[in-house]
């Protein structure tokens, strides 16, 4: 879909009219990214994070491609093979580097991504597919960066395995049969280190297609914005080129700028050293964590100590899926009809206290388990699914609304009210809805 | 009907946690866990200033030469460095020659084959040969150290937190058990055949001190080689066995992040060209 006022390709050259007959993908990349896909003219730098997280995957694609030439997934010879990837392979250490850290910014960029949809509303109607294929690709991104961890065959590699392998155990009668059948053995070793590998060669291949679907779902209706309110009139928006190509080019940059302070000077501050020692079965390590990106959800895992009804261990599993499923029923759990969190008070502090929540859970699940930090786990993962299942459809039933602009442009005109959390916060707190 | 059943499940992870919370500040306050010796006495690393360290770090090459003559003289017997080959040491400042003469004249040699008779034998090494293991096996390797594997030691320093520091300071950081510890936590006392260390995690490493005395190695280039100063070379050539490509690494860095602040500042320019006439 397009607005009616959206600018039509017109091919000037006989080549591209040739083109245009006969597979017209300049006219579909200038519908959906050029000059005839219009976008709200009031997108502040949350709306940045997708196409940064396309370029994540992209570089992610292309360092994995290159880093699998030289990478052998065999257990006797993995570990070396990345060492030797590191030292004699030319810019081999760059490569890796890039692959580990890439992975990181992947993560921070959805992250963030995902938290402007939860402050803004982009899962309520009509953008609930574009929010269901999305959750689709974070299970995905989750799974890819698992597999990934594991092929350098370091003891957190095998030990992470083991403990998220071990989770299929805890499903009642068949756990251990799957277990053993996922795993090709009673325990990581080569037969899951090589399906590791193929699956986690297909599945950034299998991101980029729900990619393609979750952003053609965005296009039916087109993008967000910071008001909420919808498109009226062509005064609402503006080409997406030249206006957020240009934009997104800055992002870029910056994107650029921090991942090259990671990867050139601290590649490896968000890893764990114990990976630097090969997989020795025999040798558990001291503390077992995942990466910094599953934190929060290894907290919640480690939270459910206590038995009932059914065992803690099950309970900790389902809990830790459940987290990231309870996500796909959001539209449906958050039933207010303003979307944007600027215009509503008791949601938005709501929406703050998750953020610290989620902050303090990630904390948690990077620490030992012992009695302060489970007990704060506890407490923490106990507010992440009340706000979801409880809190937040309360709230979405009972608050009252501050009035919404009526366009896009009044807001704008009204001098950014509306454009930025802070701002609105702070004008809020002076005086209610004025211009200055 | 999703909200109805939402809220149960909600309340069915509120309801458990809750137990469990219950449950563990119960255990929290009736039966608190004990400090153990190893909470109590473990330190961590002295801080190091090596060369290499912070953003400008780079590489002082007598320096590493320094660490690998007492590697070698040291540490070489027992600890092996198998993701090293004798050639990088060209890249730490040796010439060609002198490589080839550190291979050849390495006490352990290579594993290799008898031409003529197929037995396992063994040859001198040469430039293009990783260092070779110092015992055939890791059988071997317990069998000669009191069940205790030295462990490879190419990557000790990302291997642990701190890893130069952590060097230097196991190293200096050998001592006696105080009074007062053996006094709190008995268990703690060091087993025969094991040495107090309290840089070590488990406070009782299998390893005895290897820099004994000031003056243990002969530097080639006449430094002093007090105690302090060995833990501090060998420490800084672990760092370089660990990091080889730091120096490329930091160049590299500096270079493309000024070219990506001169991107960074020209997007910003366009950016703001394009959004001139339009409020926003």
């Amino acid at each position: 879909m397009s607005f009616p006022w959206a600018k039509q390709y017109e091919p000037k050259l006989p080549l591209t009219r040739w083109l245009d007959e006969r597979l017209p993908v300049p006219r579909l990349v200038y519908n959906s990214l050029g000059g005839g896909y219009p976008v709200p003219r009031n997108l502040n730098y949350f709306w940045n994070f997708g196409v940064l997280a396309g370029a994540a995957l992209a570089i992610q694609i292309v360092t994995g491609i290159v880093l699998a030439m030289h990478y052998a997934a065999n257990g006797l010879v993995a570990f070396d093979s990345v060492e030797s990837i590191m030292r004699d392979v030319n810019a081999g250490w760059f490569l890796r580097y890039a692959h580990a850290n890439g992975a990181s910014m992947f993560f921070i960029v959805v992250y963030t991504h995902i938290f402007r949809g939860l402050y803004y509303g982009s899962y309520k109607a009509p953008r609930e597919m574009v929010w269901l294929l999305g959750v689709v690709i974070f299970l995905l991104m989750m799974a890819t960066a698992f597999m990934g961890y594991v092929l350098p065959w370091g003891q957190m590699s095998f030990w992470g395995a083991q403990v998220i392998t071990g989770f299929f155990s805890a499903i009642p009668l068949v756990g251990d049969t799957i277990r053993i059948w996922l795993l090709g053995g009673f325990a990581p070793d080569n037969a899951a280190l090589n399906r590791f590998f193929s699956l986690h060669y297909l599945l950034p291949f299998v991101i980029a297609g729900v990619i393609i679907l979750h952003i053609w779902a965005l296009h039916i209706p087109g993008s967000n914005n910071p008001t909420g309110v919808d498109v009226k009139g062509e005064q609402d928006t503006v080409p997406f080129h030249p206006y957020y190509t240009a934009k997104d080019g800055f992002g870029l940059g910056i994107f650029m700028l921090v991942f090259a302070g990671l990867l050139f000077f601290f590649p490896n501050y968000l890893g764990h050293p114990d990976n630097y020692i090969p997989a020795n079965p025999l040798s558990t390590p001291a503390h077992i964590v995942p990466e910094w990106y599953f934190w929060p959800f290894y907290a919640i895992l480690r939270a459910f100590t206590a038995d009932f009804i059914l065992p803690a261990k099950l309970w900790g599993v389902l809990a830790m899926f459940g987290s990231i499923l309870l996500l796909f029923f959001l539209p449906w759990l958050d039933s207010s009809p303003v979307r944007s969190m600027n215009y509503r008070p008791k949601a938005r502090i709501a929406f703050w206290v998750l953020v610290a929540d989620i902050l303090i859970l990630g904390y948690c699940g990077g620490a030992p388990a012992t009695a302060a930090y489970v007990i704060l786990s506890q407490i923490c993962a106990a507010y992440y699914f009340a706000h979801f299942l409880i809190i937040l459809p309360l709230i979405s039933r009972s608050e009252r609304p501050r009035p919404l602009p009526n366009s896009i442009t009044e807001a704008v005109l009204a001098n950014h009210g509306g454009t930025s959390p802070a701002q609105t916060a702070l004008s809020t707190a002076s005086a209610p809805h004025t211009a200055h | 009907m999703v909200r109805l059943i939402a809220s149960l499940v909600g309340a069915a992870f509120v309801l458990v946690l809750g137990i469990a919370l219950f449950g563990s500040v119960y255990g929290a306050i009736t039966d608190p866990v004990a400090a153990t010796a190893e909470s109590e006495y473990h330190l961590h690393p002295k801080e190091l200033d090596l060369a290499s360290n912070g953003v400008f770090g780079h590489f002082d090459r007598r320096q590493l030469q320094r660490g690998f003559q007492v590697y070698k003289e040291v540490c070489a017997a027992c600890h092996s460095l198998r993701l090293v080959a004798f050639r990088d040491l060209q890249k730490i400042g040796y010439s060609e020659p002198e490589v080839k003469a550190i291979a050849n004249q390495w006490v352990i040699e290579q594993p290799s084959i008898n031409p003529e008779t197929g037995e396992a034998a063994t040859r001198k090494n040469i430039p293009s040969d990783h260092f070779p293991l110092p015992f055939a096996n890791d059988v071997a390797a317990r069998a000669a150290n009191n069940n205790a594997l030295p462990p490879d030691l190419s990557l000790m320093t990302k291997a642990r937190h701190d890893g130069g520091a952590y060097i230097h300071s196991l190293l200096t950081g050998y001592q006696s058990q105080s009074a007062k510890m053996l006094k709190e936590f008995p268990d703690i006392k060091t087993p025969e055949g094991l040495h107090y260390n309290p840089y070590f995690a488990n406070l009782n490493i299998a390893m005895p001190p290897p820099l004994t005395s000031d003056g243990q190695v002969g530097y080639a280039d006449g430094t002093k080689a007090t105690k302090e100063q060995m833990s501090t070379d060998v420490a800084a050539f672990l760092t370089w066995t660990a990091e080889p490509n730091l120096e490329a690494r930091h160049a590299a860095g500096f270079a493309s992040i000024i070219f990506i602040l001169i991107f960074c500042g020209l997007a910003w320019g366009a950016y703001q060209n394009v959004w001139r006439d339009v409020k926003h």
